[in-house]
């Protein structure tokens, strides 16, 4: 096996079985703030000793391992298709080891191929470093977060929510709202505004790599982020939706430029268990 | 068999209904006379075999309607736990590695019938359910336990013995239909028997945040 190999695999191990210490501070706080007594500190409490067994017996904190999303960034002269077939390769050995739970499901036959690849399985994201970096980003995404998630085009009247930055505000309390507690909160809210569809899909995506600390560099977005992070929180739904103060621990925002006739706003919701690790190389 | 306890968890007793230190201990199987002492914001502790199910199980016995003969387990009385393992094979018999919740409305339209058809008496996940599964619960007198979501490995060691599975060559280790001997299993009942939803009372007071929050009426 190659080096290389090896390392994807360690990398899937770890995503898959210690969350990121950011974000279990974050929840850690979270259950600080919870009302002594109350339903959401004593989820929170087994939450916080989930993520702690799981990280001591190397298993997989959640069950659902996701789909596994690659964000690699190579240098030049590289080849991308060698990469994917390492990782390809990782992918039956870390199903197989850790283990992961086989999530790859063929939609014809509708079979699970038992080693979570298949056709655009598992999605790799391919992008050439100007500065020589070799680096891999593994997200394993959660789909019961995927579900929730939603994609706007704006203006979007039900909310009110006009072509600015105030529509894409009303579009993050919009989405939260309707996922309730059905995906795991407290959420990591992850937003890209621009000109299609696909652009957006994968910006959102892009902003739950950042860590939570993270403060936008655009002033005006680092503001939006603070304030629908802190609205998010007063809509009661609480950690598992049980009711509480911790709706979401974190709202990040990408933005492209977009198109005069267009204006497209994408949600990604992530479950607490935010699982991204990364392999510099 | 319901069975009122004090002190279990420690995290579990200092909650709610724990102002009165009362924390239910469930043995399986579940009667009506259990279901219906059962109210919003119990805590629960489950104790016995509990059955799973997700996705491919229920659209399976929504539409193929197998008789009760046909399937090798009990499910009267049962819980029907929406989850989706990952377990290992052992030389003899199964390891289970983790085994949270499953998002649960995404059975929401084959759930009542589910219930009613085959008798069973709580249906555990994560999420709530809906308007029909609520109508189902009170009906047939059944309740949806909450459990921990995500929290996919305290709950597997919950969970004493894998003690069989039925599908899982067709529908795979995902969505197979597992029985766990389980003890000592955490819930929280959001909806019961008599009509009553969390999910919904949380649903309708974020509504209103969300209608102030945007300025609409």
């Amino acid at each position: 096996m190659n080096k290389l190999e090896e390392k994807i695999i360690e990398l899937y191990k770890k995503a898959a079985t210690s969350l990121p210490q950011d974000v279990e501070y974050a929840l850690s706080n979270a259950c600080k703030a919870e009302a002594n007594g109350s339903n959401s500190k004593a989820a929170l409490s087994l939450i916080l000793q989930n993520i702690k067994i799981a990280r001591e017996t190397e298993r997989p904190l959640c069950q659902d391992t996701g789909v596994p999303v690659f964000f690699v960034k190579i240098p030049k002269n590289q080849s991308q298709l060698k990469l994917k077939e390492v990782i390809i390769e990782a992918t039956k050995v870390a199903t197989e080891v850790i283990p992961l739970r086989p999530n790859a499901v063929d939609i014809v036959t509708d079979r699970n191929s038992g080693n979570n690849t298949g056709v655009g399985f598992p999605i790799i994201y391919f992008e050439e470093s100007p500065d020589g970096t070799f680096a891999i980003d593994l997200m394993l995404k959660g789909s019961g977060c995927e579900n929730v998630s939603q994609l706007y085009k704006l203006p979007f009247e039900e909310l009110r929510a006009e072509r600015d930055l105030d529509g894409v505000r009303r579009c993050g309390l919009d989405t939260v709202f309707r996922a309730q507690g059905k995906a795991c909160p407290p959420y990591i809210i992850g937003i890209g505004v621009g000109a299609c569809r696909d652009q957006v899909t994968k910006l959102s995506k892009d902003q739950l790599l950042r860590r939570l600390e993270d403060s936008n560099n655009i002033r005006v977005l680092s503001e939006i982020e603070e304030r629908l992070l802190k609205e998010i929180n007063q809509l009661g739904i609480g950690p598992l939706g049980l009711g509480g103060k911790t709706t979401a621990l974190g709202v990040k925002i990408g933005v492209n430029h977009r198109h005069p006739a267009s204006y497209f706003v994408d949600i990604s919701i992530s479950c607490w268990a935010n699982r991204r690790a990364r392999l510099t190389w | 068999m319901v069975n009122k306890k004090f002190k279990v968890h420690p995290e579990l007793v200092s909650g709610s209904k724990l102002k009165t230190g009362e924390i239910i201990r469930l043995n399986l199987p579940l009667t009506k006379k259990d279901v219906l002492s059962l109210k919003v914001g119990d805590r629960v502790l489950i104790t016995g075999q509990i059955v799973t199910g997700r996705d491919k199980v229920h659209k399976f016995l929504f539409n193929e309607r197998p008789k009760m003969k046909d399937i090798p387990f009990n499910l009267k009385g049962a819980v029907l736990y929406h989850c989706g393992p990952i377990i290992k094979k052992k030389e003899e018999g199964f390891n289970l590695i983790a085994g949270g919740p499953t998002t649960s409305i995404r059975v929401e339209m084959y759930e009542p019938k589910i219930i009613s058809d085959y008798g069973i008496r709580a249906i555990m996940g994560k999420g709530g359910m809906g308007k029909k599964t609520l109508k189902a619960l009170e009906e047939n007198g059944c309740v949806y336990l909450h459990t921990i979501s995500g929290a996919a490995v305290y709950l597997a060691d919950r969970v004493k013995r894998v003690v069989s599975v039925w599908k899982l060559e067709d529908f795979g280790m995902a969505e197979a239909m597992w029985i766990f001997e389980v003890e000592d299993f955490p819930a929280i009942v959001t909806m019961d028997a008599h009509g009553r939803s969390l999910h919904e009372g949380i649903e309708k007071k974020s509504y209103r945040e969300l209608k102030r929050l945007i300025g609409i009426d």
